[in-house]
């Protein structure tokens, strides 16, 4: 059995892994622990699953703990969250009283270790409380922001910040998503897992069985779009779109998104795509639950053409992954999206649905292009958004924070063997 | 040696072309730095049309193709210190602001992000004694050593050289032809696998024709 690093080394080269090595290597025995809010589900905890145990084989005793709280507690971080993606969002003295006091309880169970790690990774805002229990610790705390905080409901943010500006710093998506901080804003794109079930390579008998249990005809173009049925995500135009492209050439579409049992406006909006879509047998509409990464898997691989015609994105790991896969993604012009879809190279970014269908007829008609867009938008991700990326600049950060805070930083020490 | 680079944002911003221009005359020098050579180790950034990242956005977010072919030209390698390319910078942009009737604006959302960069550097362990060695070991350099070797070199030899130009510098004049031919690499139009080529190529041919 290959460990992690050799399993990454044949994806992303020997290299990369040494570099890796050499940066983990002052860092070693040393305790860096990481704190959220769940254990599964979103991409937090995906993220954390991978990096955990890649820490531990570098060396560095790595620690992930994840905190408890009261129905109140969520029901508190889930409006902050959408309060600090611009929602307008009054949250109650009694839910902020609960927010803080379950932080306190976590520190209670958490405090002895906290006080002695080396550096403590506070991911979004549900433990950022938890510094300010912290009086006497050694080590360096970082606020890890995941989310798209440009444009938040300033009374939300105003109160949160008042938890996370004693950080010794914060680490950002994108400069875009920032919010100003007397304290060092640093910019670490997120990453995909290239061994994950929803990144791995699948054989074309599996992904065939996905299709067929779909009823997608695989000598029809296959053009699809992988989201949360939101109208931030705009899958009446992805109809749109499609419904251009198909008065010239066959294609049938696939919106894939999970099931809305668990959220009220996710129902709604996929009532209003059911009903645009009428009943064309073209358009499948796949709802699948959070935990079906190969069907996601199988469905990019099978599908000829990406989109991710979003309105409004955060960073947009979709699309990565879509990429990764060696699809072309036709996009929407906002967020990480901007980083990762390189106009007329990997893909095409597009206002419009007009402007989406043109993109797709264009593709179609053009099949080799399509490869080489696809063979270009596997490398983009290759060198920018895989998980060993995400590794590197986390160890560079932690490196920088601990030696020193000016521009260029030298650490002596030798390499591994 | 190797290095690793981390960006950090200063939270500036810049909506216009007149913006662009007041903020540059005040940024932490380190954004010049991130906002001309980062691009090499941002590797999916080779493809973009212009060499640095002013003259990009001046191009993609205010359509001023005038002003980006200017910026673009602007060559870092000549300026000494970061504060030479800076002067020379705002000039650019005052000379093209005097000339314009408007003040080119991005949309929103497209302003253009100051940041600067953290560079880690760090030991390889790799030593070698004599300059033949380097045929070999060059190849398998990661890119990032190849930036510091090359890029980050400059602004840190009192030569303003690369280091393997001022090692060989040692070596008397000995090593003078290779030297030269190290010296013509111009790493501002390249990439840094490209660059690695271009020098290993260099070295295995100066010392096949020595063998």
């Amino acid at each position: 059995m290959k460990s992690l690093l050799e399993q990454y080394a044949v994806i992303v080269g020997n290299e990369v892994i040494d570099h890796l090595k050499q940066l983990a290597n002052p860092l070693k025995g040393m305790k860096i622990i990481h704190i959220n809010s769940t254990k599964e589900g979103g991409g937090v905890a995906e993220i954390l699953n991978q990096l955990i145990p890649l820490k531990r084989e570098l060396g560095i005793d790595a620690e992930w703990e994840v905190i408890k709280g009261s129905s109140e507690f969520y029901q508190c971080t889930k409006k902050m969250h959408n309060a600090l993606q611009g929602n307008r969002e009054e949250i109650s003295g009694a839910l902020l009283k609960a927010y803080e006091d379950t932080n306190l309880q976590n520190y209670e169970l958490l405090g002895s270790r906290l006080q002695e790690a080396s550096v403590v990774f506070i991911h979004d805002p549900q433990p950022a409380p938890l510094l300010r229990f912290c009086s006497v610790r050694k080590g360096k705390w970082l606020w890890r922001c995941h989310i798209d905080v440009s444009h938040p409901f300033r009374p939300v943010w105003k109160y949160l910040r008042e938890h996370v500006e004693g950080y010794d710093a914060s680490i950002w998506s994108l400069a875009d998503f920032a919010q100003p901080l007397s304290h060092p804003l640093y910019l670490i794109p997120p990453s995909i897992d290239p061994l994950s079930d929803k990144n791995k390579d699948l054989s074309e008998s599996e992904i065939s069985g996905y299709l067929d249990s779909w009823n997608i005809d695989r000598d029809i173009p296959v053009i699809t779009q992988v989201s949360r049925f939101d109208r931030f995500k705009d899958p009446i135009g992805v109809i749109q779109a499609y419904q251009l492209v198909k008065q010239y050439t066959p294609v049938q579409l696939v919106l894939a998104g999970g099931s809305a049992t668990d959220d009220p406006e996710g129902a709604q909006v996929l009532n209003e795509v059911k009903e645009f879509a009428g009943n064309d047998s073209d358009i499948h509409i796949l709802e699948l639950p959070p935990d079906a990464h190969r069907a996601i898997n199988a469905m990019q691989r099978g599908s000829d053409i990406v989109l991710q015609k979003s309105l409004r994105e955060g960073f947009g790991l979709t699309v990565t992954e879509a990429l990764w896969k060696g699809k072309p993604v036709i996009a929407g012009q906002t967020g990480g999206i901007k980083l990762q879809v390189i106009n007329h190279y990997n893909g095409f970014l597009v206002n419009t649905p007009e402007g989406a269908a043109l993109r797709i007829r264009y593709l179609l008609k053009h099949p080799g292009i399509m490869e080489t867009m696809g063979n270009k938008a596997h490398e983009v991700v290759l060198n920018n958004f895989l998980i060993t990326r995400h590794l590197q600049e986390y160890l560079t950060l932690v490196l920088a924070l601990l030696y020193g805070s000016e521009d260029r930083i030298e650490i002596k020490m030798h390499a591994t063997a | 040696m190797d290095c690793a680079l981390v960006a950090i944002a200063t939270g500036e911003k810049a909506q216009n072309l007149r913006e662009l221009r007041d903020c540059l005359k005040t940024t932490h020098r380190g954004c010049l730095y991130f906002h001309f050579w980062g691009g090499l180790l941002r590797q999916h950034s080779s493809d973009t049309e212009f060499q640095n990242d002013f003259a990009n956005w001046s191009s993609r977010s205010l359509n001023d193709l005038r002003v980006a072919e200017q910026l673009s030209l602007i060559d870092p390698n000549v300026h000494k210190d970061l504060e030479s390319l800076r002067r020379e910078i705002i000039e650019v942009i005052e000379q093209r602001l005097s000339e314009t009737e408007y003040v080119p604006w991005a949309k929103p959302g497209n302003e253009f992000q100051f940041i600067r960069s953290q560079t880690v550097v760090f030991d390889t362990g790799i030593r070698i004694n004599k300059p033949e060695e380097l045929k070999e070991i060059i190849p398998n350099l990661t890119l990032s050593s190849i930036f510091y070797h090359f890029i980050d070199a400059r602004r840190r030899t009192i030569e303003h050289k690369n280091d393997f130009i001022v090692w060989l510098s040692g070596f008397g004049k000995k090593y003078a032809e290779l030297i030269n031919r190290l010296d013509r690499i111009d790493p501002y139009f390249t990439t840094l696998s490209e660059l690695r080529e271009e020098t290993g190529d260099i070295f295995q041919q100066y010392f096949k024709n020595r063998a």
